[in-house]
């Protein structure tokens, strides 16, 4: 009887799991669904070739016009930018913590980092349009108010803490057998870091530098702010930008009616940084395990 | 006994983990060329006095060193705080007591040391991954496979690879942390084979919880118990007419 009661329990704590399984699959699934259903209404409207190929995005003028490369190229950029600071000196402070700091320093340095994540993002956006940006203004004077360098460069150092952390986390899993054995072929504390620490720990490292890109990709506040809204379709850092996040921030924010054409333009652009983030993630998929087994063995 | 060569002699050695004295007034002559086996009852510190010949103990805080062991031809205290660890590291190789291979290739693995000493032309990077692999018979075993990930090996050929990895760079003395606890006993005798044969070439020292494994290829035998070096000799003598009595009670199984 006692026994049949437990089982009883057993069954339905593991239908409760299941459930919440199930729900989060089934929001998830319902956003894409929305997100791919409304934009077909858009793609009747506007052909998918005019959509990719065009070089200007004017969807709220009275002449709108539909080619989403300037909002790609504005992604693209301050993506780059971003990724370009964080990676390298997230693995470097990765590498630092891990491999060389004490363990007095570590209890310091990473509650440290973590307040660096906890800031909203919307302050690192004023510090990039208050600060950064009149800093640079005194070095480049050329460097527009609004400008894809000075929120790249603050996406970066915001995402450095997500890079450092999932990175450390994976190179301090390395086993301590492993690291004396390096050390024991008369290694330094550098060349074990290199040579041996980081090939043990890789996928963790890229799944950090996933996560840190996904990051810059998903960024919206900074941008909005700190980049002006323009979508231009350059690759040149000094001048404004429109990233498809930020895109989406004026159009919610404006005053569009539901179900035209200039509301449902933000479904477009949220598919396709849907696929670019989807594209992007199967890449870095890919790569880690293609570079697991050749490049590294 | 006096006609051997000494490569390494241990002057009142003690050492602490922290304010944990672990090694007390330890005295022990290593001849050239032999294969030294420490033994002793678990805990008794042999990992501890092993890894001082290397300096092991320097990747952790507050482990303190006392006395010396002097290197020879040389004459230099190994564990002087003058002297560079990675350079002591260089000349002492060391195999575990887990095989440890790294996560690469096994071609990698061997080529690691040479890596790092700056040794980059690949024909004899080429060279010395045949060789160090035939000298420690698993060349014939990985021939074909030298670019497939060393953690597919068998346990036993992650330690001969291990082993392999240690040779590479030509060190002085070889020293073993129970390497064969971890792996079969069909697996252990061609290890054990393999340090005999390795005598020629490079000194040795082996730490062994196993007697009888000391008694098949040490010659010479120490027996630790709490930290003491309680007896030192050829290892045919320490087997059968030891002197102390600690000694014999732990050859003879009696405790340990
Ligand atoms: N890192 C360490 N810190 C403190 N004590 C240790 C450490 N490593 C080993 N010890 C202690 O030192 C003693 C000797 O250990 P060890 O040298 O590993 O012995 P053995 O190899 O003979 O089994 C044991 O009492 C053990 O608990
Ligand atoms: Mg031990």
């Amino acid at each position: 009887m006692k026994n049949q009661l437990g089982k009883i329990k057993e069954n339905i704590i593991e239908m409760l799991l299941f459930l919440s399984a199930i729900f989060s699959i089934i929001i998830t699934g319902s956003i894409v669904f929305i997100l791919f259903y409304e934009s077909i209404g858009f793609f009747k409207e506007v052909s998918i070739i005019e959509f990719l190929t065009g070089k200007e995005w004017t969807p709220l003028f009275a002449n709108p016009k539909f080619g989403v490369l300037p909002l790609i190229a504005g992604t693209f950029l301050t993506t780059g930018i971003a990724i370009s600071i964080a990676l390298p000196l997230g693995l470097i402070a990765a590498i630092y913590l891990s491999e060389y700091a004490t363990h007095r320093v570590r209890e310091i340095l990473k509650p440290v980092l973590e307040v660096l994540a906890a800031i909203p993002t919307v302050v690192y956006g004023y510090f990039a349009l208050l600060f950064l940006t009149p800093l640079l203004q005194k070095f480049i004077p050329q460097i527009s108010s609004f400008n894809a360098l000075s929120p790249g460069i603050i996406m970066g150092i915001m995402i450095i803490p997500y890079v450092t952390s999932v990175s450390e986390d994976s190179m301090r899993a390395v086993p301590m057998h492993i690291r004396e054995g390096s050390y024991a072929m008369g290694a330094t504390r550098f060349q074990t870091a290199i040579k041996v620490i980081i090939p043990a720990a890789f996928s963790g490292i890229g799944a950090g530098f996933t996560l840190g890109i996904s990051r810059a990709i998903g960024e919206t506040m900074v941008v909005a702010i700190a980049a002006g809204m323009m979508p231009n379709f350059t690759l040149n850092p000094l001048e404004p930008v429109q990233t498809f996040t930020s895109y989406i921030v004026q159009v919610s924010l404006g005053d569009v009616p539901h179900g035209t054409l200039e509301y449902k333009t933000i479904f477009a652009a949220g598919v396709t940084l849907f696929l670019i983030t989807l594209i992007f993630n199967i890449i870095g998929f890919w790569l880690k395990k293609r570079i697991i087994i050749r490049g590294v063995y | 006994m006096v006609t051997e060569n000494l490569k390494a002699k241990v002057n009142n050695l003690n050492f602490y983990y922290g304010n944990t004295q672990v090694l007390k007034n330890n005295n022990l002559p290593i001849f050239e060329k032999k294969i030294t086996a420490l033994i002793g009852p678990s805990g008794c510190g042999k990992t501890t006095f092993l890894r001082c010949f290397n300096r092991m103990h320097d990747l952790y805080h507050n482990n303190r060193y006392e006395g010396e062991i002097i290197l020879y031809p040389d004459n230099i205290n190994i564990i002087s705080p003058l002297i560079d660890p990675i350079e002591v590291r260089m000349r002492i190789g060391m195999v575990f007591q887990k095989p440890n291979p790294f996560p690469k290739s096994i071609y990698e693995n061997i080529a690691f040391g040479l890596r790092i000493r700056g040794i980059k032309k690949k024909s004899i990077i080429d060279e010395v991954v045949e060789k160090t692999l035939k000298d420690a018979a698993l060349w014939d075993d990985v021939r074909d496979r030298l670019h497939s990930p060393a953690f597919n090996l068998s346990g036993g050929q992650q330690q001969r690879l291990c082993i392999a990895r240690a040779l590479a760079t030509n060190p002085e003395i070889l020293l073993f942390d129970e390497p064969t606890s971890a792996i079969d006993p069909i697996a252990t005798g061609k290890i054990e084979e393999l340090m005999v044969e390795l005598k020629k070439k490079v000194t040795i020292i082996i730490v062994t919880h196993n007697i009888h494994q000391a008694a098949r290829i040490a010659d010479y035998t120490a027996f630790m118990y709490l930290g003491e070096i309680i007896e030192f000799g050829p290892t045919e003598k320490i087997f059968t007419v030891p002197s102390d009595k600690r000694t014999e009670l732990y050859i003879s199984g009696k405790f340990g």
